[in-house]
C-alpha cells in the first residue's frame, strides 16, 4: 500500500514529518517498508534557457538547440514545435532517470549527438500537456533543479499491511491511524448525499440471485458524459500511489478506491443487454473475457455480474471487455458493492487473477461504506465528464447485519497484557480509532461497538490487541513467567541424535544438511527394485524445479551429490554424514511414514596427508570401523553384519555390502557404492557408506550401562591359526566360539587373515586369539591347554578347517 | 679484601652464561666454590674482619654461596637435558599425525544453542512431522482455507489436505492436543516454502516456542524473549516489540533486535534501519485454544517462532543463505 503524504494531509493535519510518521505507524503495527520522495527525479532536471535554435541538417522536424543552465552549456536535439530561442524550459542531462524508468543517455539523433533532452510536462508527469516542451516562467532561477524551483516534494510511504487490516487499504484508513497517533481529528471528504428521486429505477434494476456471495450491491447512473483524460490533479493523485491514469471515469474509480477503500466498477450502460444487472453464480465451464483481454473459464462457484443476457464482470475481481467504458461511452452505470471474502479469494486463486479489488474484497470491505463511495465517485465522474447524475440510487442489501457489542473485562485485559491501564484510558484509546467504547459497572467492564470497517474485530482479544498497540508495546513492562519445570521430560531421540553427532564429529565426519526434496529420478539412480518401498515417494504438487519434486526416501542421493559438488571444488577426501528424515508415502491423502536416518559417506584418502606417511585410499573396513565405533559408543551389543543379498541396498557393490543387524533387528546397511550408481551420479572415485534407522536404533540402546565387576585374577591367552575355505566368514568362527559360552573363555578376536603362498588356493588362514580367565582363581597352564585343545578340535570339525602345516 | 661478596657473586654468575659443557661448568664450580675457590676464600677471611662487621658479612656471604650453588646445579641439569636432546632429537616443529574432528552443521549448532537456552528456563523439546496435515499447519492455527493469511507463506502441497509444513507452529497444536496445561515446549525443525532467491531457500529451519499456564501475560512474553536474546547475543542487545499480525496469536509482536553489526547506526545488513527482525510472537489466540479444547477463561499463553538460518547468519557473519545447503566442506569446517 502506497501512501502519498500530500494526499494524506487532505484528511489529517500532520505535525510529524515523514520519518517520524513512518516510525509511528511501524510501531503501531503498520510496517513502513520504504519511504521516498516521489519527485526525487526532479532534482536532476534543471531549469535551462534555450540560447539558439538551428535547423537539423538531416531532418526537417528536428532542431539543434544550444541550451544553458548558467553554469553549463549543452547541445540538444529537439523535435518540439514550440522550441524557440530565449525560452525557459526543463533540461534533463544524460544519466537522469525519467519517471517512466528510462535512463537518459547521450544519443546520436540523425547524425547529431544530443547531450540531453528538453522535456514536456507530460514527460515529467507534472501535467497533461504533451504538445511541446514545457515553457517555464522566466522568474525561475536558471540552473536550479525543478524540484527546488517548483517546490515539488512529496514523500511516499510504502506500507506492508498485514492481512487483518483491510481498513488501512485506503488513505482514509491510514489517516485514521495517523490521527490517533498524534491525537488529531480525522477529516472525512465532503460527500453529498444522493439527490432524492427515483429516476434511476425507471432506467435500470439490480437483482441479486446469490446473496450469500453478494450481501450488498449499490449503483448509480451518470448520463451524458464525455470521456477524456483526467485533470492534472487527479492524474497526479492516481500516480502518487503508483497507478497509471487512464481516463476521467476509471481514474475516479481508482481515486475513490484508494481514498475510501471501496473498489468500484464503471460499466458502459449502453452495452448492458436489457440495461440491467443480475448478480449470480457462473455456469460451469462458461467462458468470459476479462478487461485484461484474457479468456477465463468459469466454474459454478464464481460470482458473476451479468446483464440481461451474459456475464459482464467477475464480481469483485475484474470487469469484462464487453462492457468496458470506452471513448464513445455516454452513460455509465457505477457499481459499489460488497462481496463475500472467501468466494472472492477462491475465484481469484482459481483464475490466478489478483486485482486491487480482489485484494480488498478477500480481506473484507466495509459493507456500510458502499453508498458513500458510490456517491463520492458518481459526483466526481459527473463533474469531470461534464455529465449529469440520474436521480436516486439502487441499494440492494439483503444481508444487512447489526454488529453486537463486545464486553471487555478490564481486570482480565490488564492481567493478560501485564499492565494497569484504567478503564477511562482504554476507552480513550479505542475511541481514537472510532471504536465506540463506554465503561460500565464502575469501570470494571467496557462495552464497545467496533465500526463496520473493522471487519477484524469480533471478540475481546481483538480489542486487547488494539489497546496494546495504541498504548505502545514498549510501555508494557517485562516479567519472568513461572515455568513448570516438571513438564520437562528427557527426550531419548534427541539425546541419541546428539550423541551420534558427537561421535561422528569425533571420528572426523562433518555434518551436512541436504534438501529433503530430491528428483523423482533418484530412485532409479539408486537401482531400487520395482517393489521397493522407497519407490513410494511423496510427490509435491507444485515443486520449484523438477529436480526437487519428491520427498526423499533415502539420504544417499543427497550425500553423493554433496560429494560430487565438493570433488568439483578439489576437495577429494570427504567424510560426511547427515541426520535427517526420509518419507515413505502411505497414499496421497495420508501423512507418510517419517523415519530419522543417519547416513555417512567416506570417499578419498584414509588419512589426511602428512609428511611421514603415504595417503592410502579408504576402504570398506574404514567405514565399518567408524560404524562399529559408533555402535560401541552407544553401548549397543549383539551386533551382526550379514552379507547383503542386494535387494535392500542395490546401490551397494554386491559382495561388499552388509546388513547391520542388532539384537535380531535390521537397522541399516553398509558397503561400497555400486559402480553403476557412482557413474550415474557422476562420482568418479570409490565411495563407502552406511545408513542406520535412528528410530529403530534408539529402542535398542540400553537405558543406562550396568557395571560389571573388574576381574580379580589374571587372564591367559592362546592363539590358533586355522586354514579354512576362503568364503568362510570370520564372523561365523567368532560366533561359533562365543555361542559355546564356555565359562572360562572371556573373549576371542581375530588378529590375522592371510591368503596366498604357502596357503593353498581357495583357502585362507585365520588367526584367532582366545582370552581365558576364571573368576575363581589364576588359571593353571595345564587347565588352559586342555580347554584350548578341546576348542581347537571343535573348530577344526565345525568349519572343516586344518591347522597350518 | 679486594672485592666485595656481591662482586664475586656477580662475576661467577656472569661466567655461567654461555657455558655449554659440563667440564667448563665444573671448572667454574671449582674456581668459586672449591676448597681454594674465591667465594670460599672470602668466607675464610671473614674471621679477620672487625668483630662488629663479622656477623653481617657472614650472613651475606652464606646467602651468595647458596645462590651460586643452586645456579650451578640448575645449569648443570639444563646441560644434561640438552645432551639428551641432541642424542635422540626430533623436529618437534613438524605437524603431528592429524586426528581432525568433523564439524557440526552451523544450523545444528545454532538450533542446539537456542534449545539449550530455553531448556535452562524449563522448556522441554518436542519434534513432529514435516509432511503435515493442512489442519495442523493452518486450520487449527486459525487460518481457514481461502484465508488471505495463507498468502503470507507460499506452501508446497502434496494434496488438498497435506502440505509440507510451512512453519513449526503445528507443533503447538500437536503438543496441546496431547497434554493439558501447564505447557512449556520448544519445537525445532525443518520447514518448507516454495520460495527460492538470494534470501530464501525452499527449505529452512525454525524453532517454535509455546508457554501455556494460568496467568501468562504479554509482559511474560517480553521478559522471556528478552532473556533469550540476551543469552543468544549479549546483554547489550536491545529489543523492540512491534505490533504485527499472525493468525494464531493476538496481540502479535515482531521482535526486532538492535543490529548486531552496526549497533543501530544503520548498515547493509539491517537495510540502514538499525534494527533486525528475528522473531515473531504473540499471545495464543483464543481460537487456537478452542481448537484444542483448552478453557480460554482459565488459561493464557504465548507462542513465538524464529528462523534458525537468520540467527546463524547474524551470529556467524554468513552473507548468503544458500551456503547452508551447498555443503561445501570449506564452509562447513568453519563451525
Amino acid at each position: 500500500m502506497k501512501v502519498s503524504l500530500s494526499w494524506l494531509k487532505e484528511y489529517v493535519a500532520l505535525e510529524w514529518d515523514a520519518e517520524r510518521l513512518a516510525e509511528g505507524l511501524t510501531m503501531a503495527g503498520l510496517e513502513v517498508d520504504a519511504l521516498y520522495d516521489r519527485f526525487e527525479y526532479l532534482r536532476h532536471i534543471k531549469v535551462a534557457q534555450v540560447k539558439s535554435v538551428a535547423a537539423h541538417p538531416n531532418a526537417d522536424k528536428l532542431k539543434i538547440c544550444e541550451v544553458s543552465t548558467g553554469s553549463e552549456n549543452a547541445t540538444v536535439v529537439c523535435g518540439a514545435p514550440n522550441v524557440s530561442a530565449g525560452m525557459m524550459t526543463a533540461l534533463a542531462l544524460p544519466g537522469t532517470v525519467l519517471p517512466d524508468g528510462r535512463t537518459l543517455t547521450e544519443t546520436k539523433i540523425r547524425g547529431v549527438v544530443s547531450h540531453g533532452m528538453l522535456c514536456s510536462e507530460a514527460e515529467l508527469e507534472l501535467g497533461t500537456d504533451q504538445s511541446g516542451i514545457w515553457e517555464l516562467s522566466e522568474e525561475l532561477p536558471l540552473g536550479a533543479s525543478l524540484a527546488e524551483a517548483l517546490h515539488l516534494s512529496d514523500f511516499v510511504l510504502e506500507i506492508d499491511l498485514t492481512p487483518n487490516r483491510p481498513d488501512c487499504l485506503s488513505l482514509i484508513g491510514i489517516a485514521r491511524e495517523a490521527a490517533a497517533l498524534q491525537g488529531k481529528t480525522l477529516q472525512y471528504p465532503d460527500i453529498k448525499r444522493t439527490d432524492p428521486g427515483q429516476a434511476i429505477s425507471d432506467l435500470t434494476s439490480v437483482t441479486i440471485e446469490d446473496p450469500d456471495l453478494c450481501p450488498r450491491y449499490t449503483a448509480r447512473l451518470i448520463d451524458g458524459i464525455t470521456i477524456g483524460p483526467s485533470p492534472a490533479w487527479l492524474q497526479d493523485r492516481v500516480r502518487s500511489v503508483g497507478m497509471r491514469p487512464i481516463n476521467n471515469v476509471v481514474d475516479v474509480t481508482n481515486f475513490v478506491m484508494m481514498e475510501l477503500g471501496q473498489p468500484l466498477h464503471a460499466f458502459d450502460f449502453d452495452r448492458l443487454a436489457g440495461h440491467r444487472i443480475i448478480v449470480r453464480r457462473a455456469r460451469q465451464g462458461e467462458t468470459f473475457i476479462s478487461l485484461d483481454n484474457k479468456t477465463r473459464v468459469l466454474d459454478s462457484e464464481m460470482l458473476m455480474i451479468c446483464d440481461g443476457e451474459k456475464p459482464v464482470g467477475i464480481g469483485g475481481v475484474m470487469g469484462g471487455l464487453n462492457s468496458e467504458v470506452r471513448a464513445s461511452t455516454q452513460r455509465v452505470l457505477l457499481e459499489s458493492a460488497c462481496f463475500q471474502p472467501v468466494s472472492i479469494r477462491r475465484t481469484a486463486k482459481r483464475l490466478n487473477l489478483n486485482s486491487e479489488a480482489s485484494h480488498r474484497f478477500e480481506r473484507g470491505v466495509d459493507p456500510q461504506g458502499a453508498l458513500a463511495a458510490l456517491n463520492r465517485a458518481a459526483q466526481l465522474i459527473a463533474e469531470l465528464g461534464q455529465g449529469s447524475l440520474v436521480d436516486g440510487h439502487i441499494d440492494v442489501h439483503p444481508g444487512a447485519q447489526e454488529i453486537p457489542p463486545i464486553r471487555l473485562d478490564v481486570a482480565r485485559t490488564n492481567r493478560l497484557l501485564g499492565t494497569s491501564i484504567s478503564a477511562e484510558e482504554i476507552c480513550r484509546l479505542l475511541q481514537a480509532i472510532e471504536i465506540k467504547a463506554e465503561s460500565s459497572e464502575n469501570g470494571a467492564f467496557i462495552d464497545s461497538w467496533p465500526p463496520s470497517f473493522r471487519v477484524d474485530i469480533h471478540q475481546p482479544e481483538d480489542l486487547l490487541e488494539e489497546i496494546a498497540r495504541l498504548w505502545g508495546y514498549g510501555r508494557i513492562k517485562t516479567s519472568v513467567p513461572r515455568v513448570a519445570t516438571g513438564s520437562a521430560r528427557p527426550n531419548r531421540t534427541l539425546d541419541v541424535k546428539r550423541a551420534v553427532r558427537s561421535f561422528m564429529n569425533g571420528f572426523g565426519f562433518t555434518e551436512a544438511i541436504t534438501y529433503s526434496f530430491i528428483s523423482a529420478h533418484a530412485v532409479d539412480q539408486l537401482r531400487l527394485a520395482e517393489d521397493d518401498a522407497r519407490r513410494n515417494t511423496v510427490r509435491i504438487l507444485n515443486p520449484l524445479t523438477e529436480d526437487q519434486n519428491v520427498m526423499r526416501t533415502s539420504l544417499v542421493p543427497g550425500l553423493v551429490e554433496t560429494a560430487v559438488r565438493n570433488i568439483a571444488q578439489q576437495i577429494k577426501d570427504l567424510k560426511i554424514f547427515e541426520i535427517g528424515k526420509t518419507f515413505i508415502s502411505r497414499g496421497i491423502d495420508n501423512q507418510p511414514d517419517e523415519s530419522v536416518i543417519l547416513a555417512a559417506l567416506w570417499t578419498g584418502a584414509r588419512h589426511e596427508s602428512i609428511w611421514n606417511r603415504d595417503t592410502v585410499p579408504c576402504d570398506f573396513y574404514d567405514i565399518k570401523g567408524v560404524l562399529e565405533g559408533l555402535l560401541f559408543g552407544l553401548r549397543l551389543a549383539r551386533i551382526q553384519f550379514i552379507r547383503s543379498e542386494g535387494r535392500q541396498a542395490p546401490y551397494l557393490r554386491c559382495g561388499a555390502a552388509a546388513d547391520i543387524v542388532i539384537a535380531g533387528q535390521r537397522v541399516g546397511c553398509l558397503g561400497e557404492m555400486h559402480e553403476t550408481v557412482l557413474a550415474d551420479f557422476n562420482l568418479k572415485q570409490p565411495a563407502f557408506l552406511f545408513e542406520i534407522d535412528l528410530d529403530r536404533l534408539t529402542h535398542l540402546i540400553p537405558e543406562s550401562p550396568q557395571a560389571v565387576p573388574l576381574p580379580r585374577y589374571p587372564s591367559t591367552s592362546r592363539d590358533i591359526t586355522l586354514i579354512v575355505d576362503d568364503d568362510l566368514e570370520a564372523q561365523a568362527v567368532l560366533l561359533g566360539i562365543r555361542e559355546k559360552d564356555h565359562e572360562l573363555v572371556e573373549d576371542v578376536s581375530i588378529f590375522d587373515v592371510f591368503k596366498g603362498h604357502p596357503i593353498p588356493a581357495g583357502k585362507k588362514s585365520l588367526s584367532l586369539r582366545v582370552i581365558y580367565r576364571s573368576p575363581r582363581g589364576t588359571l593353571e597352564d595345564e587347565t588352559v591347554n586342555t580347554i584350548h585343545r578341546e576348542l581347537t578340535h571343535q573348530l577344526l570339525t565345525a568349519f572343516k578347517a586344518d591347522l597350518p602345516s | 679484601m679486594d672485592k666485595s661478596i656481591d662482586e664475586i657473586y656477580q662475576e661467577a654468575h656472569d661466567a655461567l652464561v654461555g657455558v655449554s659443557d659440563l667440564e667448563a661448568l665444573e671448572a667454574i664450580n671449582v674456581r668459586y666454590l672449591g676448597r681454594k675457590g674465591r667465594l670460599t676464600a672470602f668466607l675464610r677471611n671473614i674471621a679477620s674482619l672487625p668483630p662488629e662487621q663479622r656477623a653481617e658479612a657472614g650472613k651475606k656471604a652464606n646467602i651468595a654461596k647458596k645462590k651460586l650453588e643452586a645456579a650451578i646445579k640448575d645449569h648443570g641439569e639444563r646441560l644434561k637435558a640438552g645432551v639428551e636432546k641432541r642424542e635422540e632429537g626430533i623436529d618437534v616443529s613438524l605437524p603431528g599425525r592429524p586426528l581432525t574432528p568433523g564439524a557440526l552443521h552451523p544450523i545444528t549448532r545454532i538450533t542446539r544453542e537456542i534449545c539449550d537456552i530455553f531448556e535452562r528456563m524449563g522448556f522441554s523439546i518436542a519434534e513432529g512431522p514435516e509432511v503435515e496435515l493442512d489442519y495442523y499447519n493452518f486450520e487449527a492455527l486459525n487460518v481457514p482455507k481461502y484465508h488471505p493469511a495463507r498468502d503470507m507463506q507460499d506452501t508446497f502441497y502434496v494434496s488438498d489436505n497435506i502440505v509440507l509444513r510451512t512453519q513449526t507452529s503445528p507443533m503447538q497444536i500437536r503438543v496441546m492436543e496431547k497434554q493439558s496445561p501447564p505447557v512449556a515446549v520448544i519445537a525445532p525443525g525443518k520447514v518448507y516454502r516454495c520460495d527460492s532467491d538470494l534470501t530464501h531457500t525452499p527449505m529452512f529451519h525454525q524453532v517454535e516456542g509455546l508457554l501455556v499456564d494460568d496467568q501468562v501475560s504479554f509482559a511474560d512474553l517480553k521478559g522471556t524473549l528478552t532473556a533469550f536474546v540476551h543469552a543468544m547475543f549479549d546483554a547489550q542487545t536491545s529489543l523492540r516489540f512491534r505490533p504485527s499480525f499472525f493468525p494464531f496469536t493476538e496481540p502479535s509482536a515482531e521482535v526486532d533486535i538492535l543490529c548486531v553489526m552496526c549497533r543501530g547506526k544503520g548498515c547493509r545488513v539491517c537495510s540502514h534501519s538499525g534494527w533486525l527482525e528475528i522473531l515473531g510472537s504473540g499471545m495464543v489466540h483464543p481460537n487456537v485454544f478452542r481448537s484444542v479444547g483448552y478453557d480460554t477463561t482459565q488459561y493464557s499463553g504465548f507462542a513465538f517462532g524464529m528462523g534458525v538460518e537468520r540467527i546463524a547468519m547474524l551470529k556467524y557473519g554468513i552473507d548468503d543463505i544458500r551456503k547452508f545447503f551447498n555443503n561445501d566442506l570449506r564452509f562447513l569446517r568453519q563451525f
